[in-house]
């Protein structure tokens, strides 16, 4: 008797641990979904991954999928800008001209040079959440969407930074931002 | 093709910011609206609680010249517990407030540990006569203060204090080990007059706890190979580690400038990650090839150029200052040109 429910014991045990284990993964696999949902809806490809041109005009070039800037296309002055115009960006659409001086598209993927290899979960939560550089350094300029983004929740972060994990590294190291200085003098000299 | 986007962009990033300020007012706890109800003052008045103690670190933050004052009050029968050295814990009830002057009380800034154990930071605005310091927004003000660079002082988001003090090991950056010890350094910038508590004072009045005997009996310092390396790691420490640190939740970059009060070979660590070190930083005509430290070169030095830089994008620190430290400058210039790469390894001789 006392064997037979201790055997029944055990049985009830591994299929709750096998249980917690399959729950566990799909827990994972719903979450890096989310992300990528996220990610996808929320644009960041526009301007994230570089623009080229196709057959029906420009669209995002998947194989730099959320590569940010290329380092390859080097801006050292601002657009020029025209009547109401206030902001311009490059083909590529990475590099947007404005009050703000040029701001360059961040580089997502998982790279840990030039990516967010080295990022943790809390670096990319406290980015959007403050909107500094790695959550504690310069503003992010726009067009970043911070005011809205930041309204996030924790869980969206945590999804959105998952599935940034998890899509192929690119390296490419993205400048830093020119400001209305630094712009004006070279858009003079020029 | 594309230059009907940005104007999009532009009305899209314009009008959240209303609705931002909103949703934050409504999520922010409830915290005192005026300074007095924080516990500071004995009475109606300015009269400081006498329990509320006064401390000063050897290496101040700069504050583009601000006068500073600071408390700490711990509740009664607590201690903080210092067996870690460099990671002090504080009880649930801890407060601390540090005062900002320019010729004037200007602003007041409070922290307080809860009893869920996390942190909540506040900063309050004097009026011009001083009597009352009110509760400041969340999202931070600009403020006319004439002895202020360009006659305005800004008050720091909430968002802000958190981006600083929760990049450390703990929350509270100024009173530590290191920060406190009886060991002053006399070349640190803008160093304050010691109120005379020191940790050994604290531990004496039972207010600090289970502190290695070693800190107590050789109070800590900085194990660098001249008085004038010393002073300057020892600013970096006070104004750059809350971030650069390999502790706590640090910014992810290689660069470590925090000090162990109870590993002297910190020193070296921090020695190594700046010399040497890989920069991202392009500019101020410093070559694609800049390194954070040129020995025996400080105006080819990364370090110098963002020190100095208050462009809002490059400046080192990128929060909390308008205006460059001429002094501390003047120090690490001078160690940089000093240093050389024979330089010995840092050790304890200069202790006396």
């Amino acid at each position: 008797m006392n064997r037979s429910r201790s055997i029944t014991l055990i049985v009830l045990a591994i299929a709750a641990s096998a249980s917690d284990t399959a729950s566990a993964e799909e827990k994972a696999a719903d979450t890096l979904a989310r992300g990528k949902y996220l990610v996808t809806v929320a644009g960041c490809n526009d301007c994230h991954t570089p623009w080229k041109v196709g057959p029906a005009g420009p669209e995002p070039d998947m194989s730099r999928m959320l590569s940010g800037h290329p380092e390859s296309i080097a801006i050292s002055a601002p657009a020029t800008a025209v009547g109401q115009w206030i902001a311009a960006a490059n083909t590529t659409n990475t590099a947007h001209s404005g009050p703000w001086g040029v701001s360059f598209t961040a580089n997502l993927t998982p790279d840990a040079e030039t990516g967010l290899g080295k990022w943790t979960q809390s670096t990319f939560t406290q980015t959007i959440r403050t909107g500094r550089h790695m959550g504690r350094g310069r503003k992010i300029l726009p067009p970043m969407p911070i005011p809205m983004y930041r309204n996030f929740t924790d869980e969206d972060l945590a999804a959105m930074f998952t599935y940034l994990q998890s899509i192929p590294a690119i390296k490419n190291r993205v400048p830093e931002p020119l400001s209305p200085a630094v712009a004006s003098a070279a858009a003079t000299s020029e | 093709m594309l230059r009907a986007f940005p104007s999009l962009i532009i009305a899209a990033i314009a009008l959240p910011g209303i609705l931002l300020h909103s949703a934050l007012a409504e999520a922010a706890d409830p915290l005192p609206r005026h300074l007095h109800e924080t516990g500071l003052f004995a009475d109606a008045g300015t009269t400081i609680d006498a329990r509320n103690l006064p401390f000063a670190p050897q290496y101040p933050l700069w504050s583009d010249g601000a006068r500073k004052r600071r408390w700490i009050h711990l509740p009664p029968g607590s201690a903080i517990d210092a067996s870690r050295p460099d990671a002090w814990e504080f009880p649930v009830g801890t407060r601390l407030w540090k005062e900002f002057s320019l010729g004037r009380p200007i602003e007041t800034r409070f922290i307080e540990r809860l009893a869920d154990g996390t942190w909540r930071f506040a900063a309050y605005v004097w009026n011009e006569a001083g009597t009352e310091a009110t509760l400041a927004p969340r999202e931070g003000m600009s403020l006319s203060v004439p002895m202020a660079p360009q006659g305005r002082y800004s008050i720091p988001a909430s968002d802000d204090c958190r981006a600083c003090h929760e990049g450390a090991a703990v929350p509270v950056l100024g009173f530590s080990a290191l920060q406190l010890s009886s060991d002053r350094d006399p070349l640190a910038p803008h160093t304050e007059a010691h109120t005379g508590i020191s940790v050994a004072d604290f531990v004496r009045r039972g207010l600090i706890r289970n502190a290695p005997a070693a800190l107590i009996d050789d109070p800590p310092r900085i194990a660098a190979t001249s008085p004038v390396e010393r002073a300057a790691l020892g600013y970096l420490h006070g104004n750059c580690a809350h971030c650069h640190n390999d502790s706590g939740a640090p910014a992810p970059v290689d660069l470590v400038l925090a000090q162990s009060a109870g590993d002297p070979a910190s020193t070296q660590r921090v020695l190594h990650s700046m010399i040497g070190g890989a920069v991202r930083f392009r500019g101020h005509g410093l070559g694609n090839d800049a390194t954070l430290i040129a020995v025996g070169n400080p105006q080819s030095s990364v370090l110098i150029a963002r020190m100095r830089s208050r462009n809002p994008n490059t400046q080192m620190p990128p929060i909390g200052t308008q205006a460059a430290d001429i002094e501390a400058l003047a120090l690490i210039e001078r160690w940089i040109a000093e240093k050389s790469l024979s330089t010995p390894s840092p050790s304890q001789e200069t202790k006396p």
